[in-house]
């Protein structure tokens, strides 16, 4: 194990496939010469030089398109957006192309392709640049999601997602990057669909996924204060989504939260909760609460800003709606 | 890509069919029976000539002839199926084409990749697909190039390097550079021809493609089959910019060639291919052709937008398989009784296809949820629509076969 950042575990990911692997290569904007954007992909244009770390022109369409036609010939790309919010340019490759292409070639073609970048909200970036873009990813079959919230996962996940034949999406949080961490050494991989209980606890679960995970975990440590013990599930991945460690979770506890930093309507939570209510109704005490950002662009304004995003207050709110408690402090 | 559909409208024109024999008198309410005259020769026959003509082979100059031939009749057999219904959903008919289907693909080698939109039957059957599997294909059957699962606008094989076959305008133009991209990763001397329409240049996947195809030199030819209309806007209307200087502004140096003659078009494409497999970058090739048909199987031929009597003229002038027909039998090189002969052997693998196409199997529904995902993984749930995982999880693998192996 050694300490390792979020940026430098993601780094290591991509390290350690293409040491093993000479069809994976990097494209993104400013990659190569300029270390990334956010300095993921620092020291690997040294490493692999300008045929495998390719600095691409502010063109998302037209490069994560290229890479999806690489993909198709049999190379594996990790096509990296500056952040999600721009990958919106490129919906079209990524759905009508990298989604479909296996199905409408009757097998002929799978798109081992990776698409990974920063999304969700940073501080003040406002409406264009703070936005989580899971809905739009996971909602085609034939896309995989995964979210890594810790250094460790963000390893073993990229690495898993870079190994994966589909197309894989990596969502990771801008404001995580700096997050430190133990990370296994050597080649560590982990399997798509598998999530992690964070936490454990009989009251209430807490079922999250992303950057979510930090901010449902210390709403759980105040509610511990109060003597509520929420069970926190991280589900890592949300396609494949690992439906028996929520329906676990759910039948320990009869009740659940779902948070999310995207916006509620037809979210990822909605899903959740539809799954809850189809295959644990029996389990359930109390309706399923979801928290997501408010139902608004987000504003720039610092003040308004804090009240549009998932909070810990507002998780700790949804848990007492859960229990029957009374809101507020004990 | 049509907004409406019409059945009605489809068998109308194809069920009148083309007549053997039957010369084009130009009274013809359809401006389609006008080719129905590819065969007939009002000229006398002149002296045999065993030499060719350029650089043409008179095996060669057959070899051409019979190949738009056989475009031409698959595409009348298709229309025929869409009019009784064998054919559903947006069918897009390349006659009128042939010249560009033949011009541009027959001088590629086998493991150089093709990439078009969704005009697409003829130029499957040119880079190497069975007429049987095009045919199968469009009935949507298990035999079909692509299972059943794509239809008329997915038609893949990539055992011969056809890569489809794509449905959104411009969407396949990056996965042309991503292709030629993956060529020139691994150092190979393939080429990727990829084709699209006029009206696709006005698309910023078309723009941004090229950019990248310049930057970083790849073996990729762009091929605009300038019909002149996309669906039913002239290009003059979107563009003020002409065609051949659409690409100078990425340093992609252009061409202009006459896709309606196939020996041009052949002789042109044969010596770019050689260029750009030689290092000569991607380059752009405005192909100046002329759809004879609607759109799709459901637009009409002529109307708002252009003029019968303009169709009927390019029809008569500008057919490739006449053009180049009559150039055969001036020089000597092809006499009635061959045309004839050629033509019997087209329509009888046409009728093959059809047949074979009739007979093949529906693709089984138990093969609905198969490759969805190339790898369903060992955890979690990939479907979310009732079905069980376990039983929704058929392992399916990607072909090993194609260009690149698996």
């Amino acid at each position: 194990m050694t300490e390792l950042t979020y940026r430098e575990a993601l780094n290591a990911a991509m390290v350690q496939e293409m040491d093993r692997d000479e069809t994976v290569f990097l494209m993104g904007e400013e990659v190569a010469e300029y270390d990334g954007a956010y300095k993921v992909s620092r020291g690997m244009l040294e490493r692999y030089g300008a045929r495998r770390v390719v600095d691409a022109p502010i063109s998302e369409l037209g490069f994560a398109g290229l890479c999806v036609g690489a993909a198709m010939a049999g190379l594996r790309p990790i096509c990296e957006f500056m952040t999600f919010n721009f990958s919106i340019l490129a919906l079209d490759q990524v759905i009508n192309n990298a989604a479909k292409m296996l199905y409408m070639t009757n097998g002929q073609i799978n798109v081992p392709i990776v698409f990974r970048g920063p999304g969700g909200a940073a501080l003040q970036l406002s409406a264009q640049h703070s936005q989580a873009c899971e809905t739009y990813y996971v909602h085609a079959p034939g896309v995989k999601l995964v979210t890594p919230a810790t250094p460790a996962d963000a390893k073993g996940l990229l690495a898993a997602a870079i190994r994966d034949d589909d197309p894989v999406a990596v969502m990771e949080g801008e404001l995580l990057y700096n997050v430190k961490g133990q990370v296994p050494d050597g080649e560590y991989v982990i399997p798509l669909g598998v999530a992690e209980r964070k936490r454990s606890g009989e009251d209430v679960s807490i079922i999250t996924h992303g950057k979510m995970v930090h901010v449902a975990l210390q709403a759980a440590d105040r509610l511990s204060r109060e003597g509520v013990e929420a069970d926190v599930l991280d589900l890592r991945s949300i396609r494949p989504l690992d439906v028996d460690a929520i329906l676990a979770t759910v039948a320990r506890t009869n009740r659940a939260v779902y948070v999310e930093e995207g916006w509620p309507f037809v979210g990822v939570g909605a899903q959740i909760v539809s799954l809850i209510q189809e295959e644990a109704f029996d389990h359930l005490d109390s309706p399923v609460i979801r928290v997501a950002q408010a139902d608004v662009p987000m504003p720039y304004a610092k003040n308004l800003e804090q009240l549009a995003k998932p909070s810990v207050t507002g998780i700790i709110e949804a848990c007492k709606r859960a229990l029957y408690l009374p809101s507020g402090a004990a | 890509m049509a907004p409406t559909k019409s059945k009605g409208k489809a068998k109308a024109a194809a069920t009148k069919g083309p007549g053997l024999g039957t010369a084009p008198d130009g009274s013809t309410t359809h401006p389609g029976e006008a080719e129905a005259g590819v065969l007939p020769h009002p000229r006398r026959r002149s002296i045999r000539n065993d030499d060719g003509i350029g650089g043409f082979s008179r095996g060669r100059l057959h070899a051409l002839l019979r190949e738009m031939l056989l475009y031409r009749r698959f595409e009348e057999k298709a229309e025929e199926a869409y009019a009784i219904g064998k054919i559903g959903g947006f069918c897009h008919i390349h006659i009128g084409q042939e010249g560009l289907a033949a011009g541009a693909i027959k001088p590629l080698r086998e493991d150089d990749l093709v990439i078009t939109a969704y005009r697409e039957h003829t130029q499957a059957i040119a880079k190497g697909i069975a007429p049987r599997a095009v045919m199968a294909e469009l009935y949507g059957r298990t035999d079909g190039c692509s299972g059943g699962r794509g239809g008329s606008m997915h038609l893949f094989d990539t055992s011969v390097g056809f890569m489809g076959g794509h449905g959104i305008v411009g969407g396949q133009i990056p996965l042309g550079a991503g292709l030629a991209w993956a060529i020139k990763y691994r150092g190979g001397d393939q080429i990727c021809v990829c084709f699209m329409g006029d009206a696709a240049v006005n698309q910023g996947a078309f723009l941004e493609s090229l950019n990248m195809s310049a930057i970083w030199q790849l073996p990729v030819v762009y091929v605009v089959e300038n019909n002149g209309y996309g669906m039913g806007t002239s290009f003059p209307r979107v563009s003020l910019t002409k065609m051949e200087d659409r690409s100078g502004a990425y340093g992609i140096p252009a061409h202009t060639v006459d896709g309606q003659d196939v020996l041009a078009t052949f002789e042109f494409f044969a010596r770019l291919a050689d260029d750009v497999r030689n290092g000569a970058g991607p380059q752009f090739v405005n192909a100046v052709t002329y759809r004879f048909r609607g759109h799709s199987m459901s637009d009409p031929v002529s109307g708002t937008y252009r003029s019968k009597a303009e169709v009927e003229r390019q029809t008569r002038e500008r057919d490739p398989i006449v053009i180049l027909r009559d150039r055969l039998m001036e020089a000597g090189l092809l006499d009635q009784e061959e045309l004839e002969a050629m033509d019997s052997n087209v329509r009888a693998i046409c009728d093959d296809a059809t047949d074979f196409a009739d007979a093949s199997p529906l693709p089984a529904p138990s093969t609905l949820y198969d490759h969805v995902y190339a790898v369903t993984n060992d955890s979690g749930r990939l479907f979310f629509d009732g079905r069980d995982r376990r039983a929704a999880a058929p392992r399916s693998r990607p072909s090993e076969s194609g260009p690149f192996g698996a």
